[in-house]
């Protein structure tokens, strides 16, 4: 049996990790997180740590999307996560057990594992009608997440669902779904927006807790400012030809065919935060908008209801034209700012902040 | 003995729910319910038709864009818009990409654990492991190093103590009696099918962004445009090339490394193709056209019914024959005359009236699930790859039929042992690897058409709502990795007024109908072993067999209880 204090390579060699790998997993993460060099001995060390921290997945009113994207995980490789960097003891779609066996080992955790584990929810917990819209074990999911959020070190809400509700509290909010933040309020959250969330930066978000034991710089939304601080159009390959007036204005036409702007076609890179077009997806094969269809703003707050539809040209967004940049569209900067992001890519979104409501509500009228 | 309860039944999409009465080691009743609802279609109400596809894609993000492709098919066929050739090759590309690697992660990452005991892998020998492994396949990783280090792997996540996901296994169940040697293989495989499947799915991020979720599909065809001259067109020769590549790998995957361990390990369980046998009526609408899409003919996987698991005849598919009943579901119809709907007529009030959580069991004499219950023709009916191939080798679709007369023939086997746990695994890898063959064509007709300025990949004459009919409605089908999927979509003005979806794992685990009637998990389930009741292993088996969808299953139209006009329209 290994114990902390086991030497580093000693561990590793025992987990068939080259010190080598090691050390280029963490400098690409740390790129990821727009951190300095200098910080590369301590997140090795912290990744290589024998005993490793202990990380329970749980899954709600969700899709599983976001439990398939971490699987798509290419750096850190998904088996690494997994087996080598955590030790991730439940997640209903990939774990061995089930039933009374699974629930058990959940049990464990909370209660052994007691303000040391880290917890990843994926999907909305619905709130109205005692709950009764998503059980597991035969308990509802939310009374699940107030008992095994309010026991972590911190939990990592991946997903528009998680995040904030997501699809299924568009309105009209049959179930009175909601985020994480909101159906347990108090508790320390890092919101991985996005639909699914993008596993580059969870993986990130996941290294720099071990290296730090803290979570990196949040915006109001407690979304990680490293991946939410900058407008997608600010980042985006297509831009020159916005600058230039190059516009898309059928599919399929010539502009299409060219990669030119697609603004035109209900485009939302201009009002959306997120470091899509830089980490991309799937191994940085591409992105929504290299591949010819608008971004749907899928990482903002409130997406399904604020930036539908999908298809229609973004209204009254001030200051649009050939010779404004985005980032020139309202200036409110929010939150810290963490090394290696500029203040020039911090917009405030464009769309006001929804209040959070009562769990009750059903219906909302916005927009 | 007391109901014996699986929840969560893991390794699945969803949050499945399985309740169990045993008898003398033997199951002699069984209860599935789903366990969740989010009511997406009354979500849907009032929004663009033109992006459902964008907001169904999000029912399921294991088989991400599935229903993204039904939906555009059924608004497409309720405004009357025909896709150029480029975007229904695309699609294909698309959706048989996302079944490859579906069933292949099926095989290992939710499924093998239940065959493949990671523990005894620590007992192999590596050197036997690596002559199985190069006795079954040509597939180059197969050295005594590279077992003996997949061993060093799993004895290092053993040996500290930290199991991961291996925490709540059931090691050392009386049920699992693969040599070490295999499940050795079996392990090493497991970890090379995930780092297969995320490199192959770039297909998707190549075609739409990313995946899960791809960016792609529009109502009348497809955002991927493409240019021979265009480095910036998103199919090009550079894209063709990696896309060629992709699935050259994909074939090379199914043939060398998930047909070989199916072939390998079945023989090992063949007492389970005797256990897990269901309801024998088998339902495929059929997908994958070489042409016209409208034309069942063209299919690939043809469509059709097979009743009572008489594979000598194979009835045509009657879309009006399709009803959806709530006796066991958590639904009301107005009403309430017991009687089932047809997806038209679609009026579902959500109505919970189980236990209030937590709770030990469910009220399996009145209503037990979220998931209504799909019938034919007033007949529950499997769906999925069982049923694509049980309905393809009645039909005689040559592909079909020389890829199961071979196993069989392997197998020394009649037909009627796909009726079983063992045959729909058999007939998902069977399906893959006909799949897996055909990508590439599709490849080369995109590149063929783009070097001869055949381009076109959308069409335009419905995309501004200005042209739309006041009133229509339409229809949308697919087969999804997990069989049958059918969208219905009225729309009224320029929104949608009802949205109807019918999944697969709808038809497959969904509950007891008004005459009783078992649901194809329930029907399968009996007679099945349970050695263990606390570790119901056996259950897990034939279960996983039908790759369980949960999220997929769950529907609803209307919260409200608004009745939507009939629609005669049912073809």
């Amino acid at each position: 049996m290994l114990t902390p204090e086991t030497d580093l390579s000693g561990a590793l060699a025992r987990r068939g990790i080259s010190r080598r790998q090691l050390v280029k997993f963490c400098s690409a993460t740390l790129a990821t997180l727009a951190l300095p060099e200098r910080y590369l001995a301590q997140t090795v060390a912290a990744v290589g740590k024998a005993k490793k921290p202990v990380l329970v997945w749980l899954q709600f009113q969700d899709c599983t999307g976001c439990s398939e994207s971490i699987l798509r995980s290419s750096h850190p490789d998904v088996a690494d996560v997994v087996l080598d960097l955590l030790s991730w003891e439940y997640h209903e779609v990939i774990m061995a057990g089930a039933g009374a066996k699974a629930n058990a080992v959940l049990e464990r955790v909370v209660k052994e594992e007691k303000g040391k584990y880290l917890c990843i929810v994926e999907g909305a917990i619905p709130t109205a009608d005692d709950g009764v819209y998503c059980t597991i074990g035969g308990d509802s999911a939310v009374h699940i997440a107030e008992k095994v959020c309010r026991n972590a070190a911190a939990t990592i809400a991946v997903g528009a669902c998680a995040f904030d509700g997501g699809l299924v509290r568009a309105k009209p909010n049959p179930t009175g779904a909601l985020g994480v933040q909101e159906a347990v309020p108090g508790i320390k959250v890092i919101n991985m927006a996005g639909c699914p969330h993008n596993p580059v930066n969870t993986a990130a978000v996941l290294v720099h807790y071990l290296t730090f034991n803290d979570v990196p710089a949040l915006d109001q939304y407690n979304r990680p400012l490293f991946a939410y601080g900058r407008v997608i159009h600010d980042q985006c390959e297509r831009r020159a030809h916005y600058d230039a007036g190059r516009f898309v204005t059928e599919w399929g036409d010539e502009g299409h065919r060219k990669g030119w702007c697609l603004y035109k076609m209900g485009c939302k890179g201009p009002s959306a935060t997120f470091n899509c077009p830089v980490v991309q997806w799937n191994d940085h094969t591409s992105w929504p908008i290299r591949a010819g269809h608008g971004c749907i703003g899928c990482a903002s707050p409130r997406f399904w209801d604020h930036m539908s539809p999908f298809y229609e040209r973004l209204p009254q967004v001030p200051g649009f034209g050939v010779e404004v940049t985005a980032g020139e569209i309202g200036l409110g900067l929010t939150g810290a700012v963490i090394a290696g992001v500029t203040a020039h890519g911090l917009i405030k979104m464009i769309k006001p902040a929804p209040k959070p409501e009562p769990a009750a509500a059903a219906t909302e009228k916005e927009n | 003995m007391a109901r014996l309860v699986v929840d969560p039944v893991s390794r699945i999409e969803g949050h499945l729910r399985i309740e169990a009465q045993v008898d003398g080691g033997k199951i002699s009743d069984a209860w599935s319910a789903g366990t969740m609802f989010r009511g997406i279609e009354i979500i849907l109400k009032d929004r663009d038709p033109r992006e459902a596809w964008i907001w169904t894609q999000r029912i399921c993000g294991v088989c991400t864009m599935v229903h993204a492709l039904a939906s555009v098919r059924a608004v497409e066929d309720a405004l009357g818009v025909d896709v150029p050739d480029n975007a229904r090759i695309v699609r294909n590309l698309i959706a048989g990409s996302q079944l490859v690697q579906d069933h292949v992660v099926h095989f290992y990452h939710l499924h093998a654990l239940d065959w493949v005991d990671v523990a005894a892998a620590l007992k192999a020998d590596p050197a036997k492991t690596s002559q199985i492994a190069q006795s079954i396949s040509d597939y180059e990783k197969s050295s005594t190093t590279y077992f003996k280090g997949v061993q060093a792997r799993v004895k290092g996540v053993v040996d500290s103590g930290q199991l991961s996901l291996f925490a709540s296994g059931y090691w050392g169940h009386p049920a699992y009696h693969l040599p070490p040697e295999v499940n050795l293989l079996a392990v090493a495989h497991y970890l090379e099918a995930l780092a297969w499947q995320k490199d192959f799915i770039r297909i998707h991020a190549t075609l739409g962004g990313k995946n899960p979720h791809p960016q792609t599909f529009l109502v009348g065809g497809m955002p991927t445009a493409m240019d021979a001259n265009e480095p910036f067109a998103v199919i090009n020769p550079e894209t063709i090339t990696f896309m060629r590549k992709l699935v050259k790998e994909a074939r090379k995957f199914v043939d060398q490394v998930y047909i070989p361990d199916v072939l390998a390990i079945a023989p090992l369980y063949k007492e389970w193709f005797g256990y897990g046998e269901g309801l024998g009526n088998f339902l495929s609408y059929g997908d994958y056209s070489s042409g016209n899409q409208k034309d069942p003919n063209s299919f690939l996987f043809p469509r059709g019914v097979v009743l009572g698991r008489d594979i000598s005849k194979v009835h045509p598919v009657d879309a009006s024959k399709i009803t959806e009943f709530v006796n066991h579901s958590w639904y009301e119809y107005a009403g309430d005359h017991g009687d089932g709907k047809h997806p038209y007529q679609g009026e579902t009030n959500p109505k919970y009236t189980g236990p209030k959580p937590p709770f030990e069991y469910l009220d399996v004499d009145k209503k037990y699930s979220w998931l209504k219950a799909p019938r034919y023709d007033n007949k529950p009916m499997e769906v999925g790859p069982l049923a694509r191939m049980v309905v393809g080798y009645a039909a005689g679709q040559p592909d079909i039929k020389a890829a199961i007369d071979g196993v069989l023939k392997k197998l020394n086997a009649p037909p009627t042992v796909l009726f079983s746990t063992l045959g729909r695994i058999a007939a998902r890898a069977l399906e893959s690897q006909i799949m897996a063959h055909k990508l590439e064509s599709w490849v080369d007709e995109l590149a063929s058409n783009m070097a001869h300025g055949k381009t076109a990949i959308f069409n335009p004459i419905r995309w501004d709502p200005a042209t739309w009919p006041s009133g229509t409605s339409g229809y949308g089908w697919h087969e999804a990795p997990r069989g049958a999927l059918g969208h219905w979509v009225e729309i009224e003005g320029k929104t949608i007024k009802n949205y109807q979806a019918v999944v697969p794992t709808t038809w497959n685990g969904g509950p007891r109908d008004a005459t009783g009637q078992r649901g194809a998990y329930e029907a399968a389930l009996l007679n099945t072993p349970v050695a263990d009741p606390q570790r119901p292993l056996e259950i897990l088996r034939t279960v996983h067999s039908f790759d369980p969808c949960i999220a997929c299953a769950v529907h609803v139209v209307d919260a409200k209880g608004r009745e939507y006009t009939k629609i005669p329209r049912v073809d």
